[in-house]
C-alpha cells in the first residue's frame, strides 16, 4: 500500500494551454495517506473521472506529478503502477469459476497454489461467495458478478491503491447495503489505500474517512462526512450534500443580525468587515429548521406551508417566506393545522456565506 | 380514462415473468411499480403498452377490452432509462416529432410544444441540440416528447436511474406537479423505496412477477400486509427476528429468550417473524418497555448527520440508524434497545398480524 501524492496536477484535453478555461481539471494538490479510504464526489462533468484516470495512468496530466510513496509515476503506464481497478460494470471471465476468477490476479503474478488457496477462500467468505466458489461466473446474478469484480480488486495485498469507479451503480438498493458494508469491513481489516469515485453522496459519505468534493474541475472542500454536513465551506457543498440540500437564501447582514426580506434572525456569531458589494447568503440545513404554530408569539419568521411530503421516516415541509422557499425536515407536525406557521432557525447550525464561501464570525 | 389489468400472466419459456396481476389505475393517477431487478416491472409495462401480448388475462380501458390492440393503436407514451432523443434535431423538433408524425398543424404544434416546454422548464433550451444539454435536460426533453402527445397512459421505466443523484432529487420534486398538470395515468417503475415515497401516489410492490400489495404509497410503507412487501419498501433493509412462541415463552433459535412485552403476550402459540425498521433500533433506552440486547458491531457508516451501525446479533444481521455521529469500533460489543411498540409481527405465512401502535393510532 502506498501514500498517494498529487502535486500541482492540472489537465486540459486539448493539450497545454495558457487559458485556464481549457482545463477540465484546474490546479490541485492532495496527499492521501497510506491505508486511507477516500471518495471523490461531484456531479457529472466535475473532473472526478479525469482525476481517477490520471491516478490509474490512463491519462498523463498536462501539468504536475503523481507520486506513489516517493516514486514519481506520472508517466508510467497503468500496468506498471501496481494498482487494482473496479468499474461500474463487472469485469470478469464468464467461463471461469468464481475461484479461478479470484485466483487469476495472483496466478498471473506466479504465486504458488499454497499462497493462493487460503487467500481466495478467506476473501470469498468475506464477500459471501463461498457457496458459489466452483460455479462458473456466467451462471451468477449481476450483483454476484460485481462481488467477484470487487474480490479480484481486493485479492492482492501488495497493490499500491485500489480505485473504484462508481462500482455500485448497477446494484439494487437492498444489495448496495450489503456490498457497501462488506467493502468498509474489508478496508478496516486489510488497510488498503482506497479511492472511490461517485456522484452518490450516501456512497461517498458512508465509505470514506475523507471526502473530496469537486465542482467544475476544482476541489471545493476536503473533509469528513461530519464537516461536510455541518460546515460546508462552499454553497455548492451545502447544496450537493444532504437530501434535500442546505437552504441557501440571500440576506442582509449587520453584526449578528441577519435579515431576510425584512425579517430578522439573531445569529450566534457576529460578522464584521463584510465588503459592501458582496453577495451574502444565509445557509441552514432542513434538519436545523423547525416549524411552530402561527400563533407562537413573535418568534420565528411567518411562512406559508406550500407542501408536506410524508416520506415515512420523516416529513419534508416546503415553506415560503414571500418568494423565498425553505425545506424543513420534521418527524412530527403536531399542533400544525392551517397553512401558515413560524419558521425557527437553530442558530448554532446556521452559516453565513460571502460570495459563496463560508465565513466565520466572532462568538457573541 | 381508467386502466384495468385483469389476472394478467406472461409466460416466457417455462417461466412466468408475470403471474396473475390484477390492478386498476384511475384517471390522473400516479402509480409506482416498486421492486428489485427482475421483479417484473418492465414486463408489466410492456403488456400495458401493447408491446407484448399476455399469455392469459385481459387489459381494459374504460370497460373496453384492448388486450390484442397493438401499441400503435393505443394512446401510450413511454420513457426509458436511457435518454432517447434525435441527436440532429433541436429540442423543439425533438418534442414536436410525434405531433409532426400525426400531421398536426404547425400553429398547433408550436402552441403545444411551448406549453409542455414551460411545464418542464425547457423554454430556454428549445433551440439547442441534445448534445448541448445536461443529462437532466436531455431526460426532460424525452419526457416532454412523451407528454406532448397527450397520451392517456404514460409509462416511465426507471427514468431517473441514469442521472446524477442531485438531478434525480430535483426531477423527483418536480414530477408530481408535472404529472398532476396533465391528467394522464402515469406508471413509474423504480427499484428504490425512497423514490416511491418521495413521489407519493400509489405503489404496487412487485416480487417475482406478482403484486404483493397495492395502495397509497405511504399506506403500503406504514402497513405492509406481508413480509416481502415490508422488505421491498425498506431502505435501509428491514431488521428481522424469527421467533417461536410456546407456553408463554418466546424463543429465538430455541434458546434466546425474547421478553413478552408490547403486543407479544397476546399472540397465540406459533412461529412468527418480528420485523422493525433501522430507526426503531436504539443506542439508548427510549422507553420502560425497551428490550436490551447485546450486539457485536460489524461496521459503522456515517452520513454526516446520521450513523448506520451494522450489527451481528446471535447470528442475524441488523442495521441501527441513529441521529448524530457515533464512531463505534468494529467487533465492539454494545447494548442496543428494541421498542416492542414499533414491532411489525408476521405469522408463519408471512402475513401481518401486528402493526405498531403509532401507526394504528395515526
Amino acid at each position: 500500500m502506498a501514500k498517494v501524492t498529487l502535486k500541482e496536477i492540472a489537465h486540459s484535453y486539448s493539450g497545454f494551454s495558457e487559458n485556464p478555461d481549457d482545463y477540465a481539471l484546474k490546479k490541485l494538490d492532495l496527499t492521501w495517506r497510506d491505508g486511507g479510504a477516500y471518495a471523490l464526489l461531484g456531479p457529472s462533468g466535475c473532473g472526478k473521472t479525469t482525476l481517477l484516470n490520471i491516478i490509474s495512468g490512463l491519462l498523463t496530466p498536462t501539468k504536475g506529478q503523481v507520486l506513489f510513496n516517493d516514486q514519481d509515476v506520472t508517466r508510467l503506464p497503468t500496468e506498471q503502477r501496481n494498482i487494482a481497478q473496479i468499474f461500474q460494470f463487472p469485469v470478469i471471465y464468464d467461463t471461469m469459476t468464481v475461484f479461478q476468477n479470484l485466483a487469476f490476479p495472483l496466478k498471473n503474478r506466479g504465486r504458488t497454489k499454497e499462497e493462493i488457496e487460503p487467500r481466495v477462500i478467506e476473501l470469498a467468505k468475506m464477500l459471501g461467495l463461498e457457496k458459489d466458489l466452483y460455479t462458473k461466473a456466467q451462471h451468477l446474478t449481476a450483483d454476484a458478478k460485481q462481488k467477484i469484480s470487487l474480490g479480484r480488486g481486493l485479492i492482492r495485498q501488495s497493490v499500491n491503491a485500489i480505485l473504484f469507479d462508481e462500482p455500485l451503480t448497477v446494484i439494487d438498493p437492498q444489495l448496495k447495503w450489503e456490498l457497501r458494508s462488506q467493502l468498509k469491513f474489508l478496508h478496516k481489516k486489510f488497510g488498503f489505500t482506497m479511492i472511490y469515485v461517485t456522484h452518490d453522496q450516501t456512497e461517498a459519505l458512508t465509505f470514506a474517512d475523507e471526502v473530496i468534493v469537486m465542482y467544475e474541475g476544482e476541489i471545493v472542500q476536503v473533509g469528513t462526512p461530519e464537516a461536510l454536513f455541518e460546515r460546508p465551506e462552499h454553497t455548492f457543498v451545502g447544496y450537493f450534500i444532504g437530501s434535500p440540500g442546505m437552504n441557501i437564501v440571500p440576506c442582509r447582514l449587520q453584526g449578528h443580525r441577519a435579515t431576510i426580506d425584512g425579517h430578522e434572525i439573531v445569529l450566534s456569531q457576529s460578522y464584521e468587515n463584510i465588503p459592501v458589494d458582496a453577495r451574502i447568503e444565509i445557509g441552514v440545513r432542513p434538519e436545523y429548521l423547525r416549524l411552530a404554530p402561527p400563533n407562537s408569539e413573535g418568534e420565528g419568521l411567518p411562512v406559508q406551508i406550500i407542501k408536506v411530503d410524508d416520506i415515512g421516516r420523516y416529513k419534508i415541509v416546503r415553506v415560503g417566506l414571500n418568494e423565498r422557499i425553505f425545506n424543513v425536515v420534521m418527524t412530527e407536525l403536531s399542533g400544525m393545522t392551517g397553512d401558515t406557521a413560524r419558521l425557527l432557525f437553530d442558530i448554532d447550525h446556521t452559516n453565513i456565506y460571502v460570495n459563496a464561501q463560508l465565513i466565520t464570525g466572532e462568538k457573541r | 380514462m381508467q386502466l384495468e389489468l385483469r389476472n394478467l400472466c406472461k409466460k416466457v419459456g417455462k417461466e412466468f415473468h408475470i403471474s396473475d396481476v390484477s390492478l386498476t389505475f384511475a384517471a390522473g393517477s400516479l402509480n409506482i411499480l416498486l421492486g428489485p431487478t427482475l421483479a417484473g416491472k418492465t414486463s408489466l409495462m410492456r403488456l400495458m403498452a401493447g408491446l407484448d401480448r399476455p399469455t392469459s388475462g385481459t387489459i381494459h380501458v374504460d370497460d373496453r377490452d384492448v388486450t390484442g390492440v397493438p401499441v400503435q393503436k393505443r394512446h401510450v407514451a413511454m420513457v426509458y432509462q436511457q435518454f432517447i432523443n434525435y441527436p440532429n434535431l433541436t429540442v423543439f423538433e425533438n418534442i414536436a416529432s410525434p405531433l409532426r408524425i400525426a400531421g398536426v398543424a404547425t400553429a398547433e404544434i408550436k402552441e403545444r410544444v411551448a406549453k409542455v416546454a414551460a411545464l418542464l422548464k425547457l423554454e430556454k433550451m428549445l433551440g439547442r441540440l441534445p448534445q448541448e444539454l445536461s443529462g437532466g435536460q436531455q431526460q426532460r426533453t424525452a419526457l416532454a416528447r412523451a407528454l406532448v402527445k397527450g397520451a392517456e397512459l404514460v409509462l416511465l421505466d426507471e427514468p431517473l436511474a441514469n442521472l446524477d443523484y442531485k438531478l434525480r432529487e430535483e426531477l423527483r420534486e418536480e414530477l408530481p406537479r408535472i404529472f398532476s398538470a396533465t391528467g394522464s395515468i402515469f406508471v413509474y417503475a423504480t427499484t428504490e423505496p425512497s423514490e416511491a415515497l418521495l413521489l407519493g401516489g400509489n405503489t404496487a410492490s412487485l416480487h417475482q412477477g406478482r403484486v404483493t400489495q397495492f395502495g397509497k404509497t405511504i399506506e403500503v410503507f406504514t402497513r405492509p400486509h406481508n413480509l416481502i412487501t415490508a422488505q421491498t419498501l425498506s431502505d435501509p433493509p428491514l431488521n428481522l427476528l424469527p421467533v417461536t412462541k410456546l407456553n408463554n415463552r418466546m424463543l429465538y433459535k430455541s434458546h434466546v429468550e425474547v421478553p413478552l412485552l408490547g403486543p407479544l403476550p397476546h399472540l397465540p402459540d406459533d412461529d412468527y417473524t418480528i420485523a422493525f425498521r433501522p430507526h426503531h433500533l436504539f443506542l439508548h433506552r427510549n422507553s420502560d418497555k425497551a428490550i436490551a440486547v447485546n450486539a457485536k458491531v460489524a461496521v459503522t457508516e456515517i452520513t454526516g448527520s446520521e450513523s448506520y451501525v451494522h450489527l451481528d446479533v446471535a447470528g442475524v444481521r441488523w442495521v441501527l440508524l441513529a441521529r448524530g455521529i457515533h464512531h463505534i469500533d468494529i467487533n465492539e460489543t454494545i447494548e442496543i434497545f428494541l421498542d416492542p411498540d414499533k414491532f411489525y409481527v408476521y405469522d408463519r405465512n408471512d402475513t401481518l398480524v401486528v402493526t405498531p401502535e403509532a401507526v394504528t393510532g395515526a
